[in-house]
């Protein structure tokens, strides 16, 4: 008598996890059971791999995204309950004068970092791609003022902005232009600002130019020549339609980058003079923590995030590729 | 500024695109100008005379600032407010160096620093990475919800979120734990970083099941197959993510600045800041220098890897 060799048995002992032997012939609920367990099994695993991250994103990314929201139409002093006050925060910050000034300092710093902090890394960058020696050396070169702290930029052109100690003036002078008062006047500080931002960050901008440059095909231009077409025809209509995807990219990413400028503002001018530099995030910044006042930090903050968002929202739409 | 999302390095194997990036003065490549039109005599004196102004360009606006700072810590406080200033010290000091390092009390800072970049590296790779791996490869209920819900955290500014955020670690939800002066106030925050976590996605999406699978019935289990199977491969996606959870920390001045107010912890970007109305200039910029030094050293170290990872986000197109 082979009583073993009936194929229910040694399904048996089974543990949790084992792969059922095909053709195995069990009732049917046992197994379905099996399967779930496995599967509960299967997904502890996955979420026990995923829980740390997820964490994180929760309490960092989205709940302090909704919670703005919220205490934009509270009145929020930590230690105290906080109060329901409608749009209160919101009336409140826009009859604050700072508050125009800080969007109107923030659009124009953007607007001029478009115009200054871009026309001169592409324009870099082209110059550097018909450079056919130490090309090693200029890409590591350009890209160092990136790697020098950003409190350190900022410190390092307060100096050279000196009126007295600074450098600034002293080139001037050497070009026998008139002095400046750079930071010192209001209608120069946000311009001087805007130049230490291009001088810190611009590295990255034209490595990237570089690559892309590189990546446009040499018979357009060699067609382009035999057409006749002169050097700024060719950078014209080939080099620039050939790169005005990454050109729109890194437009919108300097956007929002610059919208959130902080350190440059902070460390060099502390917003003044007479409000010239003082920045929608500088504002925030101090709604918080000098007038104590989380309400009107987090309305500003919402104000800032919808506009950025938008922002964001593009690039990403842009940049999707599946 | 340095907030700026990096450009997306959209497919993993941009990164393996390093080797033919890197050394593009090897390619004959044709650029606006052709070749022929530099071989002859004209060609070659315009050549060299762009070259030549262009080299004397980024000597004067890269090369000379840090020149001058480094120099200015080495003048006596009297000369280096002189005008017009003198191009190279006439007496070399290394006081501002060293009264730098004493009195703004640096070793602290720089302390600080390297323990809240470390802790978020660590955290960021270790929490970014099983995160990844389980949405890439378990495929975990409601996976691409979760994975659309951290995608979209790229669409919300870091810095317009800074005000709750500080909340939150002012007073931790359910918890009630303070975590202001801590430096797990810039470890945590660190891990919810969605572009390096989509970074590793992308990059475990390209291992093939099979090798994970041929690992399972081999008998390892989910974090084995990772450890000795996924991690390994992944080596230059991790290394990136590294450089960028590392600079990141150490460049960051708005954050760290809200969360430690204590003086003893603050990190060496805040605490120059502070300090920097209270000591001679010559001391300030010495420890200007100091604090640019470990990221100095890092890219110079690492510039291969720097420049390919941020060229390869330009690559597409």
């Amino acid at each position: 008598m082979k009583t073993t060799s009936r194929p229910a048995a040694p399904a048996r002992p089974r543990s949790a996890g084992t792969t059922p032997p095909p053709g195995d012939a069990r009732p049917a609920g046992r197994g379905r059971r099996e399967a779930l367990r496995r599967k509960i099994a299967d997904q502890a695993t996955a979420y026990g791999f995923l829980i740390g991250g997820l964490l994180c994103f929760i309490l960092f990314s989205w709940y302090p995204a909704i919670r703005s929201v919220i205490i934009a139409f509270q009145k929020y002093t930590p230690g105290s309950d906080p109060e329901w006050v409608g749009t209160a925060n919101f009336t409140r910050v826009f009859q604050d004068p700072e508050f125009t000034a800080a969007w109107r300092n923030t659009l124009t710093f953007t607007a001029l970092a478009l115009v200054i902090g871009f026309a001169i890394p592409f324009v870099l960058a082209l110059v550097l791609n018909e450079l056919r020696h130490a090309k090693a050396f200029f890409r590591v070169v350009v890209y160092l003022p990136v790697m020098i702290p950003p409190v350190v930029s900022a410190l390092l052109w307060k100096w050279f902005y000196d009126p007295g100690a600074g450098l600034a003036n002293e080139v001037l002078g050497f070009l026998h232009l008139p002095a400046s008062n750079w930071t010192n006047g209001a209608d120069t500080a946000l311009v001087s600002l805007v130049a230490v931002a291009t001088w810190a960050n611009m590295g990255g901008t034209v490595l990237i130019y570089l690559a892309a440059l590189q990546g446009i095909p040499g018979e357009l231009y060699e067609a382009a020549e035999l057409d006749g077409a002169s050097v700024w025809q060719r950078v014209r209509h080939v080099t620039i339609p050939q790169t005005r995807f990454i050109i729109l990219m890194l437009m919108l990413l300097q956007v929002i980058a610059t919208m959130q400028v902080f350190t440059e503002p902070f460390v060099i001018t502390g917003g003044g003079p007479e409000n010239s530099t003082v920045t929608v995030l500088y504002l925030i910044y101090k709604y918080a923590f000098l007038y104590n006042d989380f309400g009107g930090a987090s309305a500003l903050s919402v104000m800032l995030l919808l506009v950025l968002s938008a922002f964001s929202a593009l690039y990403l739409r842009l940049t999707r590729t599946d | 500024m340095t907030q700026t999302a990096p450009p997306p390095v959209r497919k993993a194997p941009a990164v393996r695109a390093r080797k033919s990036g890197d050394t593009p003065a090897e390619r004959s490549v044709r650029t606006v100008i052709s070749p022929l039109a530099l071989a002859g005599r004209r060609g070659k004196v315009a050549y060299w005379s762009v070259f030549a102004l262009v080299v004397l360009l980024f000597a004067f606006a890269f090369l000379f600032p840090v020149y001058w700072m480094v120099t200015g810590a080495m003048k006596p406080p009297e000369e280096v407010v002189r005008t017009p200033p003198t191009l190279v010290p006439e007496q070399w000091r290394l006081s501002g160096y060293t009264d730098a390092w004493e009195l703004m009390r640096l070793p602290t800072h720089l302390w600080n620093t390297v323990v809240q970049a470390t802790g978020a590296w660590v955290l960021q790779i270790v929490f970014c990475t099983a995160a990844a791996y389980s949405l890439s490869k378990l495929k975990p209920a409601f996976g691409n919800v979760i994975l659309g819900g951290i995608l979209a955290t790229l669409m919300v500014p870091v810095q317009a979120l800074v005000v709750p955020k500080y909340l939150t670690i002012a007073d931790m939800p359910l918890i009630h734990v303070n975590l202001l002066n801590e430096p797990l106030a810039i470890w945590l925050p660190a891990v919810a970083n969605a572009f390096n976590l989509y970074l590793l996605k992308r990059f475990f999406d390209q291992i093939p099941r099979d090798v994970l699978e041929a690992a399972e019935i081999d008998g390892a289990g989910r974090l084995r197959t990772l450890w000795s199977i996924v991690l390994p491969l992944s080596r230059p996606v991790l290394g990136v993510v590294s450089i960028f959870a590392l600079v990141a920390v150490w460049q960051d001045f708005l954050w760290p600045l809200m969360v430690f107010s204590d003086t003893e912890k603050q990190p060496i970007s805040v605490a120059l800041v502070q300090l920097s109305q209270n000591v001679p200039l010559t001391v300030l910029i010495g420890a200007m220098v100091i604090a640019s030094i470990p990221m100095v050293l890092m890219f110079l170290l690492f510039q291969r890897h720097i420049i390919a990872g941020i060229s390869a986000g330009g690559t597409k197109g």
